[in-house]
């Protein structure tokens, strides 16, 4: 660390240069920022210690396929069970039937299995006792600019209303926000409603549900409480499909795109090029010092220290600028988010993308840095003095 | 004042380099040709011209004395076109998929508020009405080519998943009408299901995705077993889906003698209008009718946009690190020709050919960058198959589509690419003071 301002100096040396440099640098990993949040937001979908306690029953047949409601007791009955809750999908959109909106039928229960959500005491009170009550998401309600307490007219994709309209109203009577924005990028884009006014007002729906929501007190139970609640409509005319959330999630992510190919294709093209690029500017500083370097040599450095110095300049490169990149990923995240209107979400950059991000720095920094330190380090220093 | 001068001529030179971007971004094929074609007769016909010609033909010549930092801009830019690119054709394979399935003279009625087929529901009583509505064409058999359709999503274990790991196929029951109203459906092995029988032909994209969907086989739709009796290809979105008697799969699915949509076919793409009227206009529906053009169409809009606004950002960032990059290679090759360059000007050439020189070097580099990335992005993802899940409802299987159109802007993002990084160097290089620069080591 003594030699630091000696490598400063080194990178000060030809200020364009490093300033392009760091500027390609920068821009990678502004891109590793944002693409690897996009990557961690699809990995992490339900999967956070909630979700592999919280089980979902699913119709066997297709996943639009209603269960009985007479289900919900048997299911609380099964051992290792802690309670059961219920929703439906309800289609909703707002003002356009192509602008949908994430929005489900709720039992009254339900909120108490997803500790995950926050909801402020008062108002879980009011949707609690407003039959037309729905608690939107804190995302959505920016998105819309709607307040707490104006009525919310929707319209169902999918159900008609008792008059055989599309058109629901509903009152918002809160908001709910993810308690961990890293996992919970969906909790803030939903629109919640009770289950038990849905069922009334639709004529079509007569007290069918469209999957259970199962906790479990023990996780390592999950498995055998999943097969044991199949088996309680196994052979009838509604076959379940018991999953943990998290394997259910990652079902669906699988079948909307393979993610983690896409962007590690992107990053890969992104840090090939990188690397060549830097490569190309770290042999060029070393071309143009050599007779410096040989100096170093001659006043008694030896030759593990040169090579460290050539190393610490590529390695301090790669971090000043990767350090710069992930940051501004971290302020770019939100605005692009805000940006697409909530279809591309970008979560903030987890500690898990940093320290993938700070190894890939200093990784490829070494790898630059390499070839012109080992040059550097085996410089014949009369050679190089004579400029040959 | 000096100073002032200078960074205004610097403002005046990025104002006009972001005007000729946005202008460029714009530009069709000819256009590239017409400049180019005018930079030619510049070359042949005019004095500096001929100067800016002879300056660039030794700049060129000596290119294999700076392969490594020169490589530098070749493949980043590369990168750059082939990343977006790819991403492009994604979106583009997506869309043409979807929109090949529709057409203007075939028209779709749901349920009213209906976002998808799937989500909606026609009763026995709404069907008649709509199949004796006027425009719609007559079979050879004089009835109305109208095929009620019932459309749900089954599960069917995926190809090289996990056991037990369902994937979500869209399942739809049609009648004998089906046929005729969708003739680019065509059987390609084994035969068509017969009516009232437990019989399944499945669409060669799903035959691609999901497992144990050859002919002769058994597979589990609903709670019943059924067999696998023929592969349709149809090259559009229906090749996704897997097709049944819709008597049984309403059976299957309780659905009763409800379907899910009514799918026409119309005398003339100019009986929409008054055959959309009639429907609004009959009391005893409640109806939405499109054609199948505007509703895949639609269908595909948000996904497409998503992943055109994807590939734009990520080509963006790239786009600027590749800038930099060539920024950088420039600069340090103005700055190894610098006595080369002072020598020039010394003898009498003009600052404008030592600039067109500079930047048609950049320009060369760029057009090579494009070429290779544009032939790699062909090469590796035209015609790669991809499947996400459409409507919300089941899996759709597409192709990425590298068109022409694509390479095209591809080749205009690399020449913008090289024309921003070979701009500044060029100035710098026409500006060096030529005292100081011959005395450079």
């Amino acid at each position: 660390m003594k030699y630091f301002h000696l490598i400063w100096a080194e990178l000060m040396r030809r200020k364009t240069r490093t300033a392009l440099t760091l500027l390609s640098i920068v821009a990678a990993f502004l891109l590793f920022g944002l693409l690897d949040g996009v990557r961690e937001s699809f990995d992490q979908a339900g999967n956070s210690a909630n979700g592999a306690k919280r089980l979902q029953t699913g119709s066997r047949l297709s996943f639009i396929q209603p269960l009985p409601m007479s289900l919900n007791d048997r299911i609380a009955q099964v051992q290792g069970v802690k309670q059961v809750s219920y929703a439906n999908w309800f289609g909703g959109a707002y003002q356009d039937p192509h602008n949908q909106i994430f929005s489900f039928a709720v039992a009254s229960n339900y909120l108490d299995l997803y500790p995950e959500i926050q909801v402020d005491k008062a108002q879980r009170k009011a949707f609690d006792e407003t039959r037309t009550g729905v608690l939107v998401g804190a995302q959505l309600m920016q998105r819309f600019g709607w307040k707490v307490g104006q009525k919310l007219p929707l319209q169902s994709t999918i159900f008609p209303n008792s008059d055989g309209s599309k058109n629901w109203n509903f009152d918002i009577v809160g908001t709910i926000a993810a308690a961990d924005k890293k996992t919970g990028g969906w909790y803030d884009q939903m629109v919640l409603l009770h289950w038990k006014y849905f069922d009334d007002s639709n004529p079509y729906n007569r007290g069918q549900v469209g999957w259970y929501i199962t906790e479990v007190g023990d996780v390592n139970q999950a498995d055998r409480v999943a097969k044991a609640i199949d088996a309680i409509s196994a052979n009838s005319d509604h076959e379940s499909k018991t999953q943990t959330e998290a394997a259910s999630a990652a079902n669906w992510m699988k079948q909307m795109a393979d993610i983690g190919l896409i962007v590690g294709s992107i990053m890969g093209a992104v840090f090939f090029t990188l690397v060549l690029l830097t490569g190309n500017t770290m042999a060029q500083a070393v071309r143009e010092r050599t007779s410096e370097l040989a100096v170093l040599k001659t006043i008694g450095f030896p030759d593990r220290s040169v090579l460290m110095l050539v190393l610490a300049e590529s390695v301090l490169l790669l971090l000043i600028g990767g350090v710069v990149g992930v940051a501004l990923a971290r302020l770019m995240g939100p605005i692009v988010s805000a940006g697409s209107r909530g279809a591309i979400n970008i979560p903030p950059i987890s500690g898990h993308s940093w320290a993938l991000a700070l190894g890939l720095m200093v990784a490829i920094g070494l790898v630059v840095g390499a070839l012109p330190a080992i040059r550097a380090m085996r410089l014949n220093i009369v050679d190089a003095l004579a400029g040959r | 004042m000096k100073k002032l001068l200078s960074f205004g001529r610097g403002l005046l030179t990025a104002l006009a380099l972001i005007a000729g971007l946005a202008l460029w971004a714009v530009a069709p094929w000819p256009v590239l040709v017409g400049l180019a074609a005018l930079v030619a007769l510049w070359m042949l016909l005019t004095r500096s011209g001929q100067q800016a010609a002879s300056v660039a033909g030794v700049g060129i010549s000596t290119l294999r004395q700076r392969l490594g930092s020169s490589s530098v801009v070749v493949i980043g830019i590369a990168g750059v076109v082939a990343v977006l690119v790819a991403m492009l054709s994604m979106a583009e394979g997506y869309r043409q998929t979807l929109a090949r399935t529709g057409s203007a003279d075939t028209v779709l009625v749901l349920r009213g508020a209906s976002a998808a087929e799937v989500m909606s529901t026609l009763d026995l009583a709404s069907i008649n009405v709509i199949e004796q509505a006027q425009g719609i064409a007559r079979g050879p058999d004089g009835r109305p080519l109208a095929s009620p359709e019932t459309v749900v999503a089954a599960n069917l274990p995926i190809k090289g998943g996990a056991p037990d790991q369902d994937g979500s196929v869209q399942l739809r029951g049609v009648g004998d009408r089906a046929w005729l109203v969708r003739p680019q459906v065509k059987i390609v092995q084994g035969r068509k299901f017969e009516t009232g029988k437990r019989e399944v032909v499945v669409g060669s994209g799903a035959q691609r995705q999901f497992a144990g969907l050859d002919v002769g086989k058994q597979i589990r739709l609903g709670s019943e077993q059924w067999t696998v009796v023929g592969v349709f290809k149809s090259g559009d979105a229906m090749d996704s889906e897997v097709w049944a008697d819709a008597e049984m799969v309403a059976a299957t699915y309780r659905r009763g003698a409800s379907r899910n949509a009514v799918v026409a076919k119309l005398t003339s793409a100019k009986a929409f209008k008054p055959f959309k009227a009639a429907l609004a206009g009959d009391p005893r529906l409640q109806v939405d009718v499109t054609t199948t053009a505007d509703y895949f169409a639609k269908q595909s809009e948000g996904m497409t946009t998503v992943i055109r606004v994807i590939g734009i950002v990520v080509g963006s960032i790239m786009a600027i690190g590749a800038v930099f990059g060539a920024l950088n290679t420039m600069f340090a090759t103005v700055a190894t020709r610098a006595r080369e360059i002072a020598t020039l000007r010394a003898i009498g050439f003009r600052g404008l050919p030592v600039v067109v020189a500079v930047m048609l070097e950049t320009m060369l580099l760029a057009l090579v960058g494009g070429l290779i990335g544009g032939v790699l992005a062909w090469a590796i993802f035209n015609g790669y198959t991809a499947s996400t899940i459409a409507g919300g409802v089941g899996q759709l299987t597409f192709d990425f589509r590298v068109t022409g159109e694509l390479l095209w802007s591809g080749l205009k993002w690399a020449l913008a690419i090289g024309f921003v990084g070979g701009l500044f160097p060029a100035l710098r290089a026409a500006t060096l003071p030529v005292t100081s620069a011959l005395r450079a080591l």
